[in-house]
């Protein structure tokens, strides 16, 4: 009887035990199929707390859960989100002489945790960035914003240091979004960075919520049922936000095996990319924004020599940079650079050679430094010689004031820039400068960790580089970037954007006159000086101008690629064809 | 004792003029070693690519470096019997080039693991009193994942090394180092085994009797009969610090990304598979057939070198 028992018991479990797991994989598969999203950025966010971190990745990780009052559609239009409309001068939300902005909120927006969205969260938003303790990343949103008030719980009035002629900045794209005030109230200043459960997963009012973050690695996104347009949107109920990896396996993951759905900034040369589309599981989208790809010439001394003072700025320009900062040198540098063919021969349709570093919308891109698009080499080793710098030691590699021309070139790990950097190393080579090769795996060197000596920001080389941009159409603040309260530093965490810690009290009153500048055609030609500027004393070496390259599986829809914005900035309109 | 003069005393005469040569360990290991076939092709095979990576870059002249960007993606042909990479760089130099470099780096990285490897297992074998710490200092480091030390130890100490030696030669220091110092581990319990073995026996006890130090034992008595299998753990060891240069150069990690090392020849290319395979297939057919060679050839000493084994 007993043995009876046993084996009938053992029979029931196992049948229970074969049930489960078929019942388990059978609707995980299911949800797989159908109302699951994977993404792949091939850069993994690490905060989702925009203003602790510059970062693309963790910008739009962050604008599913986070929402601005107003964001950018793909044509660069403003569209309201949490407000009812754009305010303009005709309809009275900007006043007549520019120095304020109303913005009225909806009010039928909720949190995800329940509790309704006011005013006051805008109002929060403000002190958060701009509290000086924080080293806010987003700062740049608001400049000259003098009073951030809650007229009443849906009316939020920003007031102006003087005429605002665009005062879309606060507030507005993904860059500038909305933060909970209950929930971080106690993690302002310097607790910031200490708020990881806050950070990680912050109450927004987005389609999504996060269900769970690690970073630098995976994040899980569950639909958030106190979204507005919930349970008609978003149609799928889960995202997979995975980071990590490369570039080129990320073009692969959608575009030849088809396990991701939307795979973002693919920098891989394209004839890799037009190989992998042919397969014809899904789409390589693209669009020209304000991206460049650019080399940034660190303005500081970065020898390892100087400990602690490493690549520190220094007010009095004791701290300047051997031989980067003389115009020979970083002009010679420009001129020996062939554009075009890195364009053609890397890029293919996806890049051209630029001169600028703002080169979009057109308005605003200079044609005064057009002529660096033709290399010269006889050029730039006259330029040199002329200045003095020539090789003395006979070792072929020019020496100035005794220091020799070596340069630390860093960038972050990816087929395609080490190629850039073969290439520019060549061409430096025939002009006498030695150059050193260094690629960084692209999750520290854009990781931000203050801790890490191989950080962007920190800057431990000579030159760098990589990609920018801004979202939006208005330069302002993004030429406010290169101000010198912006330069990264020990004492502000190396946060700041002025990442080659150039400073030319010039620049910062071209920043303060655009700031009160109306005149769109004025604004254009400030824009273009500053521009100019920044190119003529060698800050940054524009190389290329990229299209913003990602893949969509091609049963995913309504994707609508957005240079101005977050790439994910409509994500509760897409949805999978079945 | 009449027996004993009964019988006919052996002349040098009778016996077969061969059985006179003296027989060393090490011919009587070339003799066992020779007809293991595959270590024998295995030992060709290795010479021609050693030769190949030494001598070839003086015959073939170009420049591992050199862009010549109209020349990209060039199938096998006369000018470059390898094919070339996306900026027109030769793979045939690169492999040449790269292999000169994997190779240096496995065999001075099997010499550190080597010597450290000995140096424990004999202290420990021969020591009671050491024994027991030695051993538990080996688990702990067989404990240690090697690639997130390497990892971090690049970190820490890149900067430094680089000053001293420059990037490439600070960046092969510290990668040959730290594979050598995390490599020790298996010939240490190998080498501890053997010499637990061998002190036990007579002529230990011989050496001992008539008052022989402790270093003349170690060294003149029992290194030379635990030496069979360091030489064929010293062969593996290369094997492995080939294949894990190969993978860190695979991370991106390791040496300037413009200094081509098998791995970095196989990362840079992998992306292209698609469309110029040769790019891959050379550097990965050349990490793989050194490491399959190196541990042909290991296992044929393994035979040669153990009396027990010989036919």
């Amino acid at each position: 009887m007993q043995y009876f028992s046993f084996r009938k018991m053992s029979l029931l479990l196992v049948i229970v035990l074969v049930v489960g797991a078929f019942g388990v994989i059978g609707t995980a598969s299911a949800q797989d199929d159908e109302r699951t999203l994977n993404i792949l950025y091939w850069q993994a966010p690490s905060t989702l707390n925009v203003f602790l971190s510059g970062g693309t990745k963790e910008i739009h990780a962050a604008s599913l859960v986070l929402e601005p009052l107003a964001r950018y559609d793909q044509d660069g239009n403003l569209v309201p989100y949490l407000a009812t409309e754009i305010p303009t001068l005709e309809n009275g939300g900007i006043s007549e002489d520019l120095t304020t902005i109303t913005w009225n909120l909806r009010d039928d927006i909720v949190w995800s945790d329940g509790t309704p969205f006011t005013a006051d969260d805008v109002v929060f938003s403000w002190e958060f960035c701009t509290n000086p303790e924080l080293g806010c990343s987003q700062v740049q949103n608001f400049n000259d914003v003098e009073n951030v008030e809650a007229v009443d719980d849906h009316t939020v009035l920003i007031t102006f240091g003087g005429p605002k002629p665009f005062p879309y900045g606060p507030f507005v794209g993904a860059q500038s979004p909305i933060f909970q005030r209950a929930q971080f109230q106690d993690c302002v200043g310097a607790d910031a960075q200490s708020c990881t459960e806050e950070n990680f997963n912050p109450i927004g009012t987005g389609p999504y919520v996060v269900e769970e973050f690690r970073p630098n690695d995976v994040i899980t996104y569950v639909v958030n049922e106190n979204y507005r347009d919930f349970p008609e949107k978003p149609f799928f109920t889960r995202v997979n936000f995975k980071g990590g990896g490369d570039a080129e396996s990320a073009a692969r993951a959608v575009l030849e095996t088809g396990e991701f759905d939307y795979a973002w900034n693919l920098q891989v040369e394209f004839p890799i990319l037009q190989a992998m589309e042919a397969n014809g599981i899904g789409t390589i989208i693209s669009g020209f924004g304000t991206s460049v790809e650019r080399l940034i010439v660190n303005q500081t001394n970065p020898n390892p020599d100087l400990g602690d003072l490493r690549s520190v700025f220094e007010a009095d320009g004791s701290n300047a940079h051997p031989f980067l900062t003389d115009p020979a040198v970083y002009r010679a540098l420009s001129m020996a650079i062939d554009r075009n063919v890195m364009a053609e021969q890397l890029y293919g349709p996806t890049g051209r050679a630029t001169c600028n570093v703002l080169p979009a919308p057109a308005i605003y891109a200079s044609t005064n430094n057009d002529s660096c698009l033709v290399q010269d080499i006889e050029g730039a080793n006259a330029l040199l010689d002329e200045a003095g710098i020539v090789d003395t030691d006979g070792d072929g590699i020019r020496e100035k004031d005794g220091v020799p021309l070596r340069i630390l070139y860093q960038t972050s790990t990816n087929a395609l820039r080490q190629n850039e950097q073969a290439l520019i190393k060549q061409w430096w080579s025939e002009i006498g400068v030695d150059t050193e090769l260094r690629n960084i795996d692209a999750s520290v060197f854009f990781g931000g960790d203050p801790a890490s000596p191989d950080t962007y920001q920190k800057f431990y080389a000579d030159i760098e580089m990589y990609t920018n941009n801004f979202d939006g159409t208005d330069p302002e603040s993004y030429m406010s970037n290169w101000a010198c309260n912006n330069i990264p530093g020990p004492d502000t965490g190396w946060l700041g954007n002025n990442i080659q810690r150039s400073c030319d009290p010039e620049y910062d009153a071209l920043v303060e006159q655009m700031a009160r500048t109306a005149d769109l055609e004025d604004r254009a030609a400030l824009a273009i000086q500053m521009n100019d500027m920044i190119v003529q004393n060698g800050w940054m070496i524009p190389l290329i101008h990229r299209g913003a390259v990602s893949a969509r599986r091609n049963d995913l829809e309504g994707v609508l690629m957005n240079v101005w914005d977050s790439e994910l900035w409509n994500i509760a309109d897409w949805t999978r064809a079945s | 004792m009449a027996t004993v003069a009964k019988s006919k005393p052996i002349k040098l005469d009778d016996v077969e003029p061969e059985m006179l040569k003296s027989n060393s360990l090490w011919s009587d290991a070339w003799r066992q070693f020779r007809k293991h076939k595959l270590a024998m092709i295995a030992v060709f095979v290795l010479f021609f690519i050693v030769a190949g990576v030494i001598i070839g870059p003086f015959f073939w002249t170009v420049d591992p470096e050199h862009i010549e960007i109209t020349e990209s993606y060039s199938g096998m042909t006369t000018i470059h019997p390898f094919g070339t990479d996306s900026l027109g760089r030769d793979t045939l130099a690169r492999v040449m080039f790269g292999g000169r470099v994997s190779l240096a780096i496995g065999i001075s990285a099997m010499l550190i693991a080597m010597f450290l490897g000995t140096l424990v297992g004999l202290l420990a074998g021969y020591y009671r009193s050491l024994d027991n710490i030695l051993m538990r200092i080996t688990d702990m480091f067989l404990s240690l994942p090697i690639l997130p030390l390497l990892l971090v130890i690049t970190l820490l100490f890149r900067d430094s090394l680089r000053k001293i030696f420059g990037p490439e030669m600070g960046i092969f220091i510290l990668t040959v180092t730290i594979i050598g110092a995390l490599g020790w581990m298996p010939t240490a319990r190998l080498v501890r085994g053997e010499v637990l073995a061998v002190k036990g026996q007579e002529f230990v006890l011989a050496a001992r009797s008539i008052g022989s130090p402790d270093y003349r034992i170690l060294f003149g008595h029992i290194l030379r009969n635990v030496f069979s299998p360091v030489i064929v753990a010293a062969t593996f060891s290369i094997a492995s610090a080939i294949i894990t240069e190969a993978a860190l150069s695979f991370l991106g990690l390791g040496f300037p990304p413009d200094f081509p090392t098998w791995g970095r020849l196989l990362f840079d290319g992998k992306d292209f598979l698609t469309i110029t395979p040769a790019l891959v297939i050379w550097p990965g057919l050349f990490i793989s057939l050194t490491v399959l060679c190196v541990n042909f050839i290991g296992d044929g000493l393994r035979d040669a070198l153990d009396p027990k084994m010989r036919k």
